[in-house]
């Protein structure tokens, strides 16, 4: 066994470390998500349901017009696969904040931040974790999707790949940045009716938006300057293998603004401790 | 049982001799919540390969002592040094020499003793391999290698701190700090708990600060620090806390200083 070397002077970290950390909090992650059977099947169901229910239903109802990427008129189905897959993000997101504070109160979230590393680091990698399992989330959702006949080119399910990457980051850390700012479980609840159900129908997820704007220009520029209508619009035009340089300049900002807000929020002498001692004092 | 990997290797840092730099120093650290003050100009050193028990009532501050400590809240005014690290300016130097049990359990219920304790070791950055080699000392040392895939829900107390105390050992740390770690705890496992974490003290040279209100964990030769309402009311080796006191015993000096709320003179 290697023996302790001195230890006194500040050495700092080896990129070697920082990996051992970052695979570390995945890993831990992705087992506490196997072990949430419920957890993965109620994220697939809800994309499911619009899918089967909702989506069939409103076929009729709404008929698409020939907008980019797409190259031939499509079925409702096809259109709001991408919302789909963001709204799992944005849920995944919310549920990872979620799962902070509820760590927070069981004094997990302890562990974490008494590790050495830098804790923006820390916090990046409990980021990219929630992200790793909302993929996983959305892969499942786009095969049963291509069994339900969706089936966006295959090459399309490579280039998603970064584009989910990038708003699943921006999804978690926003709602890392809020759930930074409450104290209760129950006021999550709150949240959801504030931020994820606003952000879901005033964005591009169920109907274009230039369908929005003969009905209500006011709300035609809400769901311009929502950050989720990028998400879905970057999400669907890789999933064809294009990209949409608007949506990836607004995402890779907001994610940016948010990790940042995210992390500032967390800071002990900043953020959290201000407010009083987090789960309970002895 | 088998001896441990080297803790206290000769160290040699220039300007810092090991000899009088303590394991953790806490000078002049104050806290509020808003109006509320938490800790009021709190000083008191632990040193390396000793036993200092935190003697304080619930709500004196000794959580609050420990958040500061491990950088979970920001120093408001004051220092915490472990090891000469300042936990301010160099917080990864210093919690890497740190090892930690909160009061609340901090373990993953539904992830095995292995997953923990690898989780734990990744968060270290030591490497996989090296991580499962301590995890399987550890638990070695512990008794619990037969348990070592069982899910961490199914271990009692008693267990689950002893899983708690290995983990925080994991990576090696030369201060330990411990908050009320035997509460809720039956005889028997208060008592395994308390002496292994004193063979901590003798054989690894461990500095220990052990948060408490239960006046019999404490022994003759620890040092003691009495924490009331947020201030020191008095520290030092036990035998001398109870003589300025002028009192028998640690439990008849805990009542009249508390009671007195008078500040003994004389500190480290």
């Amino acid at each position: 066994m290697s023996s302790i070397t001195t230890r006194d002077a500040p050495r700092g970290f080896s990129l070697q470390e920082y990996l051992t950390c970052l695979t570390g909090i995945v890993w831990r992650e992705g087992l506490r998500f196997l072990h949430q059977r419920e957890r993965f099947v109620s994220a697939l169901v809800r994309p499911l349901v619009w899918l089967f229910i909702f989506a069939a239903g409103f076929r009729q109802v709404l008929g698409i017009s020939i907008i980019p990427p797409y190259e031939t008129y499509i079925l409702y189905e096809v259109y709001i696969a991408p919302g789909l897959m963001a709204m799992i993000q944005l849920f995944n997101g919310m549920q990872s904040s979620l799962s902070m504070v509820y760590d927070r109160e069981m004094g997990n979230m302890r562990t974490l931040l008494v590790s050495p590393l830098p804790r923006g680091f820390l916090l990046f990698c409990k980021l990219l974790a929630g992200t790793a399992v909302s993929l996983l989330q959305v892969y499942a959702f786009l095969l049963i999707a291509w069994l339900w006949d969706i089936t966006p080119p295959p090459s399309g399910y490579l280039t998603v790949l970064p584009a989910l990457i990038l708003s699943g980051l921006m999804l978690g850390s926003l709602g890392m940045l809020i759930s930074s700012g409450i104290k209760q479980l129950e006021n999550f609840a709150g949240v959801m009716n504030f931020v994820i159900f606003p952000m879901f129908f005033a964005s591009s997820a169920l109907y274009p938006l230039w369908r929005v704007q003969e009905g209500s220009p006011y709300l035609y520029y809400l769901c311009e300057a929502n950050p989720f209508t990028h998400a879905v619009e970057l999400i669907r035009f890789a999933l064809y293998g294009q990209v949409n340089w608007i949506s990836l300049a607004v995402v890779a900002a907001c994610t940016i603004v948010f990790m940042i807000g995210a992390i500032l929020a967390y800071d002990p002498s900043r953020g959290l401790a201000r407010r009083g001692p987090a789960g309970g004092e002895g | 049982m088998t001896s441990p990997a080297p803790i206290t290797e000769p160290r040699e840092t220039p300007g810092l001799d090991p000899a009088t730099v303590p394991a953790l120093s806490i000078d002049g650290v104050s806290h509020s919540y808003g109006p509320r003050r938490a800790l009021m100009d709190v000083s008191f050193n632990v040193q390396p390969a000793s036993f200092t028990a935190l003697l304080g009532l619930n709500g004196a501050g000794k959580s609050t002592l420990f958040s500061l400590i491990t950088r979970l809240f920001g120093i408001q005014s004051g220092r915490v040094g472990i090891f000469g690290h300042d936990i301010s300016k160099t917080p990864g130097e210093a919690l890497r020499l740190l090892g930690v049990v909160f009061q609340p359990r901090t373990l993953d219920l539904d992830l095995s003793l292995t997953q923990n304790l690898l989780y734990h070791a990744a968060l270290h950055g030591i490497s996989r391999r090296e991580a499962a080699a301590r995890s399987g000392e550890l638990l070695g040392r512990i008794g619990l290698s037969e348990r070592a895939a069982s899910k961490v829900r199914d271990l009692s107390g008693g267990q689950m701190r002893r899983l708690e105390i290995a983990r925080a050992l994991l990576h090696r740390p030369r201060l330990l700090l411990l908050d009320e770690p035997t509460v809720g705890l039956d005889v028997k496992a208060r008592a395994d708990i308390i002496s292994h974490v004193r063979q901590l003290v003798t054989e690894q040279g461990i500095g220990v600060l052990w948060a408490t209100h239960l006046f019999d964990e404490i022994m003759p030769g620890d040092d003691l620090v009495v924490l009331h309402q947020g201030k020191v009311l008095a520290q030092g080796p036990m035998s001398r806390v109870i003589a300025e006191a002028g009192a028998q015993d640690v439990n008849t000096a805990f009542m009249r200083l508390t009671g007195a709320q008078t500040v003994p003179g004389g500190g480290a």
